[in-house]
């Protein structure tokens, strides 16, 4: 079992973010992370991966458990994540930033040998021609390749997707679709959190919706998309949309 | 990232050297007298620019690394009769302690509280070495004359001095050169530019923070150690000076931060245009303005300092100026 | 008794220093920019107000100072904040440290530093065996005033809530019409005309030099820090706080230790509570 998350909570002053989430992700999964905006997700993501310590419950990443680990060691254990807003290094190089990413992911490489890694990624992910480039001077595509190429350059088990579709074109969203199920096929397994509907449907094994800080529904796409619980979670109770409809108040 | 034989890598520590080696050949006391102010800055510089230019932390009050490393040193010579190689080593290393438990405290801060810490240690310092007994207190301590005897009398103690600052200076400069080429730079730079991705990344940044802060204490200590010996005495006046870590400050920016080279360049630039203004009928009165005029073009229109702009106009010299 | 009479007396400077300090929370509250040459901008006042009150009734002079340090804010804001405000905070500190130098070197090269002192007497306040200068109930009540007035601004006037909101979000300001640029210089040149105005009555009461703004300033920032930054009050309360350190410690402690006193305080709560006492705003 890759990851583990076991009735983790977590509370900002009065707000209860995540409310006892629970679930399982095996190896070699595309577990897609879905919910209304508020959800949780992100700070679900911050729990895994050791931004954030949860008031309750367990991480277990590749049966260690990591709760309230610094966010290194989940890192140097094979837990690479990307930003939904993304997070260059923006004076350093494109090539720089990846190297970054190999010095000190799982393996703690040598400047020389991660720049290897770095430009194999980088050929994968079709960056090769701006290695030079200042990470800030991307444009916003190039830039959400240039996070990936960063989390996979430290050779991750598990890759952690933070709405790496968002603001992308159809045919940028269809490239990066293959990606990561290249990425897949390669062995690594993914949690992605998602917002682009069609697409996460397509890729993913399995998901799990988080409405609220709670997960309400967990399934294949398929059984996900006519469960009414999240309809509703989405788009707010259905009877109250036909009572607009019909002239009244809701 | 360069290898050690690549001209970004050794030519400002050979500029450094030789630097030193012509004006020890030349024999001239005047020469030396200059060169060693302008070289004790460019180590100064350069081992703020650790700090300051890699790790991002702005630090306003780096000076009391000069200061706390010098009293100690200068504390081993005067009472505790150290030659003065080994009392500039420990007054390095004590600053470079002192560094690693008050980054403890301090470097858990960001931003400007950082740098208002810095003030506030730098003043702390001062103060309490003003009322510290043992240290001379108030008005600080002095050097019996005839310590100089040790050395061969006034005159080679000075060249001994100014050969050790040539060393330390050439030092810091090949550490700085080494920290940006190696993955702890990387980390570093990692850091600068955004200190909860490096995190993420798997950096860990309280380590790498804390050695960073560390290594650019030491040199100052060393450095201020040699200083006073030099000067005969020390005082907390003259130890902790606000003022003088603001130059600092606006050498590495005017350099270009970030840069091996860039401390070397702002340092002599700055030190350069200091001299000149302060001979000058015109400006004498005046250095302070102009240099304060000077750094707000850099801030305000040539942020990469003097590599930088080196570095747009004279592509094909990107390689050797790093 | 004694012990009383030197608190007292501490606290009425230390709403000098409240005012002093409240300037440069109020520039860094709005637009996260440590105003370098706030102590420059106080020696100024200082001079202004030696200038102003030997000619001028002080209920005249003080405002005047005031109205001085506003525009000499603005100023400073066009010439050398407003490219950098949205830039690293290094480049605004270093631009308004530039500042600094620049009135320091002027003021310097033209006032030279021979103290100055100003001869106002405003009488003596006597209750019981409690002697307390005119002057510093004046400066005092001058503080707890301009306070009030500052509150006033920025809760019930059109302009003061603009700035706050541009201190909230100055994108989403900016996009309910409310003009960025105009918020921040205005609060900028506010800041700097309590700065001037603190020096001023600082002036008042105890003689001064070019350089005398920069004691003041490393006060105002353990002010600031102990006030929690961007709280106005705060300032003030971190003010009465050092003040009164300043007054109590000498009483049984030599005086040279007060700083170190300060600045362990300083440190003490930037590690321990950075927010400040009263938090952030």
């Amino acid at each position: 079992m890759m990851l583990e998350v076991k009735a983790v909570g977590k509370r900002f002053g009065g707000l209860q973010a995540l409310k006892g989430v629970t679930f399982m992700l095996a190896e070699g999964e595309i577990l897609g992370l879905i919910g209304p905006n508020g959800a949780g997700k992100t700070t679900l993501f911050n729990t895994i991966n050791g931004v954030f310590r949860p008031d309750t419950g367990r991480i277990i990443f590749r049966g260690e458990d990591l709760t309230g680990q610094p966010p290194w060691e989940a890192a140097k254990r094979g837990m690479a994540r990307t930003y939904q807003v993304v997070r260059p290094l923006n004076e350093l190089s494109v090539l720089e930033n990846v190297i970054a990413g190999a010095c000190f992911g799982r393996h703690a490489l040598s400047v020389r040998k991660a720049a290897v890694v770095a430009a194999e990624v980088l050929e994968m992910l079709g960056l090769s021609k701006q290695t030079c480039q200042p990470a800030g001077s991307l444009n916003v595509a190039e830039k959400k390749r240039l996070e990936l190429a960063r989390g996979l350059a430290a050779r991750p088990y598990l890759l952690l997707l933070d709405e790496v579709l968002a603001g992308l074109n159809p045919s940028e969203i269809s490239g990066m679709v293959d990606i990561i199920l290249k990425i897949r096929d390669s062995g690594i397994t993914i949690l992605m959190i998602e917002h682009v509907m069609q697409a996460v449907m397509k890729v993913s094994d399995r998901l799990i919706v988080l409405d609220d800080g709670e997960l309400i529904a967990e399934g294949r796409p398929s059984e996900i998309t006519n469960n009414p619980v999240v309809v509703r979670a989405y788009l707010g109770d259905p009877r109250d949309a036909e009572r607009l409809m019909a002239g009244g108040r809701a | 990232m360069k290898r050690w034989y690549q001209a970004g890598f050794w030519l400002p520590v050979a500029i450094m050297l030789a630097w030193g080696a012509a004006v020890w050949a030349g024999g001239e006391d005047a020469a030396r007298e200059k060169a060693f102010t302008l070289i004790m800055f460019v180590g100064l510089a350069s081992s703020l620019n650790i700090l300051l230019g890699y790790t991002g932390y702005v630090s306003f009050g780096h000076i009391v690394f000069f200061g706390l490393g010098g009293y100690m040193g200068f504390y081993l010579m005067a009472v505790c009769a150290w030659s003065l190689p080994l009392a500039a080593l420990a007054g390095g290393v004590v600053s470079a302690l002192i560094a690693g438990l008050l980054g403890l405290a301090v470097l858990r801060l960001r931003g400007a509280y950082f740098a208002l810490a810095t003030i506030g240690v730098n003043e702390a310092a001062r103060s309490f070495v003003s009322n510290f007994e043992p240290f001379g207190g108030s008005t600080g301590m002095s050097l019996n004359f005839s310590v100089y005897q040790q050395y061969g009398g006034a005159g080679k103690a000075l060249w001994l001095t100014f050969a050790l600052m040539v060393a330390v200076t050439a030092s810091a400069v090949l550490v700085s050169a080494m920290i940006k080429n190696s993955r702890f730079g990387l980390g570093l730079l990692a850091i600068r530019e955004d200190e909860d991705a490096a995190m993420v990344m798997g950096v860990r940044t309280p380590r790498a923070k804390t050695i960073a802060y560390m290594a650019s204490a030491f040199f100052p200590g060393v450095i201020g150690t040699l200083y006073f010996f030099k000067n005969g005495n020390v005082e907390p006046g003259d130890a902790f000076q606000l003022h003088m870590s603001i130059e600092l400050l606006v050498m590495v920016m005017l350099g270009g931060q970030g840069t091996v080279l860039g401390p070397l360049l702002g340092a002599v630039t700055y030190q350069g245009m200091r001299g000149y203004m302060l001979t000058s009928p015109l400006f004498k009165d005046l250095h302070l303005a102009v240099a304060g005029a000077v750094l707000l073009l850099i801030v305000l229109f040539v942020p990469a300092g003097l590599v930088g702009w080196l570095r747009g106009y004279f592509p094909k010299l990107r390689r050797a100026l790093e | 008794m004694r012990i009383l009479i030197s608190l007292l007396d501490g606290l009425l400077i230390g709403f000098v220093y409240g005012l002093s300090a409240m300037g440069l929370s109020l520039i860094w509250g709005v637009m996260k920019v440590i105003n370098l040459s706030h102590g420059a901008v106080m020696a100024l006042g200082m001079f202004f107000s030696y200038a102003a009150i030997s000619r001028f009734h002080p209920g005249l002079a003080l405002p005047a100072v005031a109205v001085f340090g506003m525009l000499l804010g603005l100023l400073i804001y066009g010439v050398a904040v407003h490219r950098v405000i949205s830039a690293p905070h290094l480049s605004s500190l270093l631009a308004t440290f530039a500042v600094n130098m620049i009135i320091i070197g002027v003021g310097t090269a033209v006032f030279s530093t021979s103290p100055r002192n100003i001869d106002y007497s405003a009488g003596t306040m006597v209750l019981g065996d409690i002697r307390l200068p005119g002057t510093r109930l004046l400066a005092a009540g001058a503080s707890i005033l301009v306070t009030a007035v500052l509150y006033y601004f920025l809760y019930r006037t059109r302009s003061g809530k603009a700035i706050r909101a541009v201190a909230n979000n100055r994108m989403a300001a900016g996009l309910m019409g409310i003009s960025p640029t105009r918020s921040l210089a205005l609060s900028f040149s506010i800041g700097t005309g309590l700065a001037a105005l603190a020096g001023g009555l600082v002036a008042t009461m105890f003689p001064f030099t070019i350089l005398s703004g920069s004691t003041y300033e490393v006060k105002s920032f353990v002010i600031c820090v102990l006030g929690g930054l961007g709280n106005p009050l705060g300032a003030l309360l971190g003010g009465l706080i050092l003040g009164g350190i300043e007054g109590v410690v000498p009483t049984f402690m030599p005086v040279s230790w007060v700083p170190v006193l300060e600045f362990g305080l300083f440190i003490l709560v930037l590690v321990l509570r950075p927010g400040g006492l009263l938090g952030e705003k």
